[in-house]
């Protein structure tokens, strides 16, 4: 027996941090495998290295740190971190974005903050962000869906500097905005480029594990149904952005795309499942998450349509980690017997019915 | 009638069956027992026999001094062998003033006169048997009763409500006494309800003691106490939980339930005040759940006060493994024992001993702001915030967030992914607080003595200096009388 007198309880529900990790990842199988199945073996390779690098980077920051490796690496944080990095870079990027982002995410954004759970910006989408803005070339280089080269063909892809410009292709966000900018309308721009049910599906150009709604939507549903995340953020950043869509596609149809386009292209419902739902940088109580992901929505909608970017999600997710301490200061559940002000409630006498 | 909403909560792992299906067993006399003098909240008991005494079953041994106290009794005929300190069931095992019987195994009980109709009793005469009957909650908290009956007759409750929740794992004493002892029970409530003026009496039971919940309708069939199902949810036995579930009202914080007309009083309880008064048994003895992966034959013992643990666990056929810990009370918010030499007493539901597995808690990792903490919370706190401030020595930021709201439930550690002992902060913190109060009271009152003191001599300083000084102008003034005296017979 322990010395120790141990508090109560002397129980406890059997969960831990890497199995909520193991579970997310678990949720994030079918997306990823369908990203591999559509963009070949560079998306596995360029999925592997992110991994790698960021266990490494992971370790290294945390010997400096003299802090203790095993528990940090094993906790899979790390690892969850760079698989949901790896889906939004595109599928033939060059082994080096992986390694820069992962490396920026895990030691900058992430243990530069304190370690797990200390960070205020979620490190994948800091990561994103980071080289969406220092790489813009290589981060918008699109490949159409399918193709897929051989084993030898695509180490050269990723790792063999293979000029990839040509076989780009726009995701549908870019091609929207340039065909904008050569004075096209809206309907003539979406021609040819968009099919709602294969957008759902995913078979389209885009980010490694961004295209398949349906598959991403399922590990959602999955991570709600294990209570692993709750519906409310995610549920509100689809709807902050396809609220404003619609209202903007109702008045000028010919300007801008409505709701549908919007969630199902780009990074919208990964973001919803996977981003909004980290908790260490999104609001502790329902009604925080609710307006967490609702201006996540927004702003999603904002930088998308008036922004020079043609995607906002990473951006509208970093912003919104900004505002979450702020939030959770002013939204707080009303403690039990007390006001919402934390005033006693009155005493009231009255009769049982 | 409809049950009302309630908020957090947790499903911990019931682990009842392993007791519940075994009827209630007396257990024999141990040897010795060892009966403390405060076994409730309030003013200890002050010792009402000598050593060497011969003392009947029943009989007082203890008797309760000061407005919050309860009398204790003798649980046996025997002999009173010492009257004096006896490791106290604490998880600090300090010793406190305690008086050991030695059985004579006669079972010769003490007579105290029984009213033919307890009924016909006015209310505060109910409520005085009780205590002096020495019932106290038996739910846990241990506060007598009859304090407790008193108040709620003066301020006045429409609602009576008899806890049979029993929300915390492994226990299910509550359950027993209620599949068997259905009728007496409600006997009892009727009796408290009568003490109380209260027009409603509801009994609250989970929905996961089926034959309890049976048992108890049949026996309520005839009255007017109604029993109802709750839902089986953690903490559940909680009573503000409780009085939200059946009544959807909310007690005012710092509060108490009757400042919004309600009574609870636990099921055993009512057994208790039955017992008092019809029968004219004080509490000598009460239902005890012997339970744990670590317990050969889990089962529910009608224990003698006093009764050393270690008799408990014996009388269930031993342990099956070494205990990786002993437990007073439920997992949730019991104790943990630091031997087995320690008696059982009025507020004892609960001996478990449980194996590693059934605690399982790694060392704790870092917090990941996942939340659990706060939908687990039944009072609506911001457990992980509030650790942060405790962690950071923030006294004050932590009871700005709620801390002393705080009701020690464990629902929070309990959840916790990372293992971390939230409630633990909490204890420490409120711990802290009280020790802060006190040293504050005490400077205070140092203060003032110092601040009377010196006002106290500078009055006889000054009380001194007037009285000399008045000395000297009456010496001035008898000299001058004496001159002037002196003058006019030279004068004359």
């Amino acid at each position: 027996m322990t010395p120790i007198i141990a508090h109560s309880p002397h129980a406890h529900a059997g969960n831990s941090v890497a199995r909520i990790m193991a579970t997310v990842m678990l949720a994030l199988v079918p997306a990823t495998l369908f990203g591999f199945w559509l963009y070949g073996w560079p998306a596995v390779y360029l999925w592997a290295v992110a991994i790698v690098a960021a266990l490494a980077g992971e370790a290294a920051a945390l010997k400096l740190q003299r802090r203790a490796v095993k528990p940090a690496i094993l906790d899979g944080s790390g690892v969850l971190t760079a698989w949901l990095l790896a889906l939004s870079l595109p599928p033939w990027a060059p082994w080096w974005i992986a390694v820069v982002g992962s490396l920026f995410a895990v030691v900058i954004a992430k243990q530069a903050f304190g370690g797990l759970g200390q960070n205020v910006f979620n490190p994948a989408m800091a990561a994103r962000v980071m080289l969406l803005i220092s790489f813009p070339l290589e981060m918008t280089a699109w490949i159409p869906p399918m193709s897929q080269p051989g084993l030898l063909d695509s180490l050269a892809v990723t790792f063999g500097g293979m000029p990839v410009d040509a076989v780009t292709s726009a995701s549908l966000l870019g091609h929207v905005k340039t065909e904008f900018s050569r004075g096209l309308d809206l309907q003539q721009a979406l021609a040819g480029h968009y099919a709602p049910l294969e957008a759902a599906w995913g078979r389209r150009s885009g980010s490694l594990g961004e295209t398949s709604a349906l598959l991403i939507l399922a590990g959602g549903v999955f991570l709600i149904a294990r209570r692993i995340i709750g519906w409310h953020a995610p549920v509100a950043m689809l709807a902050g952005v396809a609220l404003p869509a619609l209202l903007m596609n109702l008045i000028a149809p010919a300007h801008y795309a409505g709701p549908l386009v919007h969630l199902l292209s780009g990074g919208v419902v990964l973001a919803a499942f996977f981003i909004v739902t980290d908790p260490v940088t999104s609001p502790n109580t329902a009604a925080g998450q609710l307006l967490f992901g609702l201006g996540c929505g927004l702003l999603t909608y904002v930088i998308r349509t008036w922004g020079a970017y043609p995607e906002g999600v990473a951006f509208a997710v970093m912003l919104m980690n900004a505002a979450t301490p702020l939030i959770d200061r002013y939204v707080r559940p009303r403690i039990y017997g007390r006001t919402r002000q934390g005033e006693p409630l009155a005493a009231t006498k009255k009769d049982a019915a | 009638m409809r049950l009302f909403k309630l908020r957090g909560g947790v499903h911990p792992e019931a682990r009842k069956a392993d007791s519940s299906e075994r009827p209630i067993r007396p257990l024999p006399l141990p040897q010795r027992l060892f009966v403390p003098l405060q076994q409730h909240i309030g003013a200890p008991a002050r010792p009402a026999v000598r050593v060497g005494e011969t003392v009947r079953a029943g009989q007082l041994v203890g008797a309760g001094q000061g407005s919050v106290t309860a009398p204790v009794h003798a649980p046996a005929s025997g002999i009173v062998v010492a009257i004096g300190d006896h490791p106290a069931p604490h998880p600090s095992g300090l010793p406190v003033a305690t008086v050991t019987i030695e059985p004579d195994g006669d079972d010769r009980w003490f007579e105290y006169e029984v009213a033919a109709d307890p009924f016909a009793l006015a209310p505060e005469d109910i409520a005085a048997r009780a205590g002096a009957a020495g019932i106290v909650g038996l739910g846990g908290a241990a506060f007598p009763s009859a304090v407790k009956l008193d108040a709620s007759r003066r301020s006045g409750v429409d609602t009576l409500i008899i806890n049979g929740g029993e929300c915390e794992p492994y226990l299910t004493c509550d359950d027993r006494i209620m599949r068997e002892r259905a009728a007496e029970i409600v006997t009892g409530i009727r009796l408290i309800q009568r003490a109380v003026g209260a027009r409603h009496a509801i009994v609250g039971i989970e929905d996961n003691k089926p034959e309890a919940l049976a048992a108890m309708r049949a026996a309520a069939a005839a009255t007017e106490v109604r029993i109802r199902a709750v839902p089986a949810m953690y903490p559940m036995g909680w009573e503000k939980q409780m009085i939200q579930a059946l009544l959807g009202r909310e007690v005012p914080a710092e509060g108490r339930s009757a400042d919004i007309g309600v009574l609870v009083h636990n099921v055993a309880t009512a057994w208790a005040v039955q017992q008092a008064l019809c029968r004219g048994r004080p509490l000598v003895s009460r239902i005890v759940t012997v339970s744990g992966g670590a317990v050969a034959q889990p089962c529910n013992l009608e224990v003698p006060i006093g009764t050393p643990v270690q008799a408990l666990f014996d009388a269930c056929g031993g342990f099956l493994s070494t205990p990786a810990r002993l437990v007073l009370g439920g997992p949730m918010m019991g104790h943990q024992l630091a031997h087995t030499g320690v008696p059982v007493v009025k507020g004892t539901s609960g001996v478990l001993a449980l194996t590693q597995a059934e605690i399982g808690r790694a060392a704790p990792a870092p917090c990941i702001r996942c939340s659990s903490c706060v939908r687990a919370c039944p009072v609506g706190l911001l457990p992980l915030e509030m650790a942060a401030r405790v962690r950071a020595d923030d006294l004050a930021g932590a009871v700005a967030l709620g801390l002393k709201d705080c009701i020690g439930c464990g629902s929070c550690s309990y959840v916790c992914p990372s293992g971390i002992p939230l409630v633990h902060f909490f204890s420490y913190a409120k711990g802290e607080l009280a020790a802060q109060a006190r040293s504050k009271a005490k400077q205070e009152a140092t203060r003032k003595l110092a601040a009377e003191r010196s006002a106290r001599m500078e009055r006889i300083a000054r009380e001194r200096e007037e009285a000399a000084a008045a000395r000297k102008a009456a010496k001035a003034a008898k000299e001058a009388a004496a001159r002037a005296a002196e003058q006019a017979e030279a004068t004359a």
